[in-house]
């Protein structure tokens, strides 16, 4: 029964938020400039909070991600993270995030540079279930953007791009790997 | 709990936020006066025909699903590779020897790709094969009478999943080995895998006049999963190209071993070269076992033989037959355009489409540009090849198909949608959801010289939240995209049988004059066919009993039968004497372990039942049939197993 309290809050939310008028949504770029579809719709909609959270309700719901979450949602990527997957998602902390120099993610949240940050966000997932044991074994992984991020071992550990993974969480479509670095896609292909 | 609700919330309140503005102009809106235009686009009106066919296979509902494009409306369920007790496709003594296999009865399996037959690279509407891929079967349903008519087993293969496709004149239906196994058969280590198994791909040839099917040879590849195939078509008729994955040859979790090749490959392999090379006593037969169930329409009856040799061709044999083109990140659909030029591989951990060029793999082959060989098999430079890439326009993507016009249209499994591309400048030209996760794609006429563009329809693995839930197990779906203008608009949502694996198409004109009606009762070649009710009698032979049994509206004939002991094995064998379309009738008699019989208009089938209690039991017409259905029924005494009770039966008047 402790159900009902969120659930008529969504409610009064969606009321709230559906009210507004149309011109307050921006018109989307060219749609063939994203992967996801340009229409806000899909699983990420779906209201399930029997199973096990998917890759992007974990991200959701952790304290330390608070800038991957914005980042996925300006770049509009939802849909692809709560897929049936399998999916490996490299989770940088907000930490990793404020790492990078100075007003990065200011300008890769803009509107214009959805394309780059799509292209980034897309470099942090893999198809396919990889537990550390798994990506200790593998010496390369073939990202979602289409380019290939190098495995090292050090100290026994597998280093993903030269990001250490901090924690390991199983989601309900994969595994997200909390890593305390960004990956940054290298600008040439790799292969 | 409370947690995961709260994010929960957040989610959908911002995804609510996102998406509750300016929705008005989007296709597959809800409401607005779009709705209503969208309607109007897949109503057909009642007594009104649909404009195509799709036959969806149902994937582990091993059947073939028949539907109306654009309703969506089901009309039937063709049993293929299950049991179908309401037809009794497997459980009366007709059809049982369908699915006989060198593995004894198979009453399941996962049924695949449908694919129609052709002449002259344009379909022709006789007949749809599809594969089995866990037993490794192809069957060729009948489009005059919708019914599984030949189940052919295909040896030394395993998952045959790159199957069942044809050439331009339906010389053959080509299927393709997905696991590669040891060849022969053999006791040996798992480990030992790499260099050992091997893929068969077997080119079957189907006669021009019945479709009768006969494994001409099998190519014995490299041990690769073999995924999908297609035929060249025009220019590039002669050939058919695999995708391969596990290149690794891995033979554990794949899913991570088996991605570790940046390219897989395209197998290009020139069948007429292999079939001149055969037909000149080129190929080994060697020692095989596998069954060929053909079922006859004039007995009613199928029949199957146990086949015990095959022909294998080793493609080292044959310099020049067969190439591989590298193509990226195991390829699952490999699509040739309806020019026959190029070849799309849809490389489904990639991001992009790699399309490679017929003309440009003839010239490298010309000119001996080889990259190096896979088992003294050349690979050709993937560069020498490479016609154009689609950059980046999805995340996964499965199958393509065609409209005619120039245009290709990808699904995308991850990013969950279709994507519209043109073809030579390789440009998106447009995008759109599918709800969600779709696996393959259908144009009517898609894998021919000449796509029917009006519709594509897109099949979904997941749907979750689209329809009312019914448990835990939720109907998977198709969705109806109209592709007629420039950019798609999703039409229609419609519930499928099993999983919508795979589909195939074409205009309802083609099948629809052709479609029987009934069969001709004295065309009825059925050895226990009693044509008429003076033909009808009871007949033992030890403890078998054989009853000859009609129908007609509203009676059976007899309808009184005694004499039956308990330990009798009674087949009832049961001739429809209708010759009017559209007038099954059905039977079937209390505890028989089987299901009923449903009998078309002149055919005759039969049902076993081995009477265990002393009684007069009931039988009774199980499709309704007249005004007087309730009373189309009839009794049998069963006396005990040593009584004397004279063999007698009798309509209408009674027994003495």
């Amino acid at each position: 029964m402790k159900t009902i309290k969120p659930i008529c809050l969504f409610f009064i939310l969606a009321v709230v938020l559906c009210s507004c008028k149309n011109e307050t949504k921006e018109t989307q770029t060219s749609t063939t400039e994203t992967n996801a579809p340009s229409e806000k719709t899909g699983q990420a909609f779906i209201q399930d909070d029997e199973g096990t959270p998917n890759c992007l309700q974990i991200a959701l719901n952790s304290p330390d991600h608070k800038t991957l979450v914005a980042a996925v949602q300006a770049a509009q990527v939802e849909n692809a993270l709560v897929n049936v997957g399998p999916l490996t998602v490299f989770a940088p902390t907000d930490e990793a995030f404020a790492a990078l120099p100075e007003g990065t993610v200011e300008d890769l949240v803009k509107p214009e540079n959805k394309a780059t940050l799509a292209n980034i966000l897309k470099y942090h997932v893999t198809p396919g279930n990889l537990s550390t044991t798994i990506l200790s074994k593998l010496k390369k992984l073939g990202q979602a953007n289409n380019q290939y991020v190098q495995i090292e071992i050090i100290d026994g550990k597998p280093v993903i791009g030269g990001a250490n993974i901090i924690a390991s969480v199983k989601a309900g479509n994969g595994i997200v790997h909390v890593v305390d670095k960004v990956l940054l896609p290298p600008s040439e292909e790799s292969n | 709990m409370k947690n995961i609700l709260k994010s929960a919330v957040a989610i959908l309140s911002i995804l609510v936020a996102f998406t509750s503005c300016n929705n008005s102009s989007k296709s597959g809106g809800k409401s607005g006066a779009l709705a209503g235009n969208v309607a109007e686009k897949v109503y057909v009106a009642p007594g009104e025909h649909d404009e195509f066919y799709a036959f969806i296979s149902g994937g582990f509902s091993g059947q073939l699903s028949v539907y109306g494009l654009p309703s969506g409306r089901l009309f039937k369920v063709i049993p293929v590779f299950s049991q179908d007790a309401e037809k009794a496709y497997g459980y009366n003594e007709e059809t049982k020897p369908m699915l006989n296999t060198s593995h004894g009865f198979v009453p399941w399996d996962d049924s695949h790709h449908p694919d129609i037959s052709q002449t002259n690279g344009v379909i022709d509407g006789r007949w749809v094969f599809i594969n089995g891929n866990n037993t490794p079967r192809i069957a060729k349903i009948d489009l005059s009478t919708f019914e599984t008519t030949e189940i052919i087993e295909v040896p030394n293969s395993a998952g045959n999943h790159s199957s069942s496709f044809v050439t331009e004149n339906t010389e053959y239906v080509v299927a393709g080995t997905r696991f590669s196994i040891p060849i022969p058969q053999k006791d040996m280590p798992i480990k030992d895998y790499k260099g050992n198994f091997k893929g068969a791909l077997s080119f079957i040839s189907v006669d021009p006049e019945h479709g009768h099917m006969d494994i001409k040879f099998q190519l014995i590849m490299p041990g690769f999963d073999y995924d999908l195939a297609h035929p060249g078509r025009g220019a590039s008729h002669g050939w058919f190209f695999f995708s391969t994955y596990n290149s690794e040859e891995a033979s554990t979790l794949l899913e991570v071993n088996a991605s570790q090749n940046d390219k897989d490959f395209i197998a290009a392999v020139n069948w007429k070269k292999i079939e001149e090379y055969v037909n000149n006593g080129g190929g080994t037969m060697m020692p095989a076992n596998y069954a060929h169930n053909v079922y006859d329409e004039s007995t009613h009856t199928a029949k199957s033989t146990m086949k015990k040799e095959v022909l294998v061709v080793n493609p080292a044999d044959v310099p020049g037959a067969v190439y591989l083109l590298p193509t990226p990140k195991s390829p699952h659909g490999c699509d040739v355009d309806p020019s026959g030029e190029y070849i799309v591989g849809n490389g489904k951990l990639s991001a992009n489409l790699t399309v490679h060029s017929f003309t440009k793999m003839l010239n490298a082959i010309a000119d001996k540009k080889i990259a190096g060989d896979a088992y003294g098999i050349p690979i050709l430079n993937f560069e020498d090849v490479l016609a154009g890439v689609v950059e980046q326009p999805g995340l996964g993507p499965l199958h393509t198909e065609f409209d005619g016009k120039g245009n290709a249209y990808t699904t995308f499994f991850i990013s969950s949608e279709v994507v519209k591309w043109k073809l030579g400048t390789w440009e998106v030209v447009d995008r759109q959801p599918c709800y969600y996760s779709v696996g393959h794609l259908m144009i009517p006429g898609g894998n021919s010289q000449k796509p029917f563009g009006k519709y594509v329809v897109a099949m979904n693995k997941i749907t979750k939240d689209r329809y009312l839930p019914t448990g835990p197990e939720v109907t998977q779906s198709a969705q109806l995209y109209d592709i007629s203008g420039e950019k798609m608009e999703l039409l229609l949502d419609f519930p499928t049988v099993g999983e919508p694996h795979y589909a195939a198409g074409c205009p309802a004109d083609l099948i629809k004059p052709r479609s029987k009606k009934i069969f001709k009762l004295e065309d009825n070649n059925h050895p226990y066919a009693a044509k008429s009710e003076a033909d009808t009698k009871v007949v033992r032979d030890g403890n078998v009993v054989h009853i000859y049994m009609t129908t007609i509206r509203s009676h059976f004939a007899p309808d009184n039968i005694e004499g039956i002991k308990v330990g009798d094995k009674v087949y009832f064998h049961i001739t429809n004497l209708e010759q009017d379309y559209d007038v099954p009738h059905g039977v079937s008699i209390i505890g028989a372990n089987t299901s009923e019989l449903l009998i078309m208009p002149g055919q005759t089938e039969t049902f076993v039942w081995e009477p265990k209690q002393v009684g007069v039991w009931p039988f009774y017409c199980t499709d309704f049939c007249s005004a007087l259905h309730q009373e189309m029924q009839g009794y049998v005494r069963v006396s005990p197993a040593n009584s004397n009770t004279p063999l007698k039966w009798s309509l209408g008047e009674d027994i003495e």
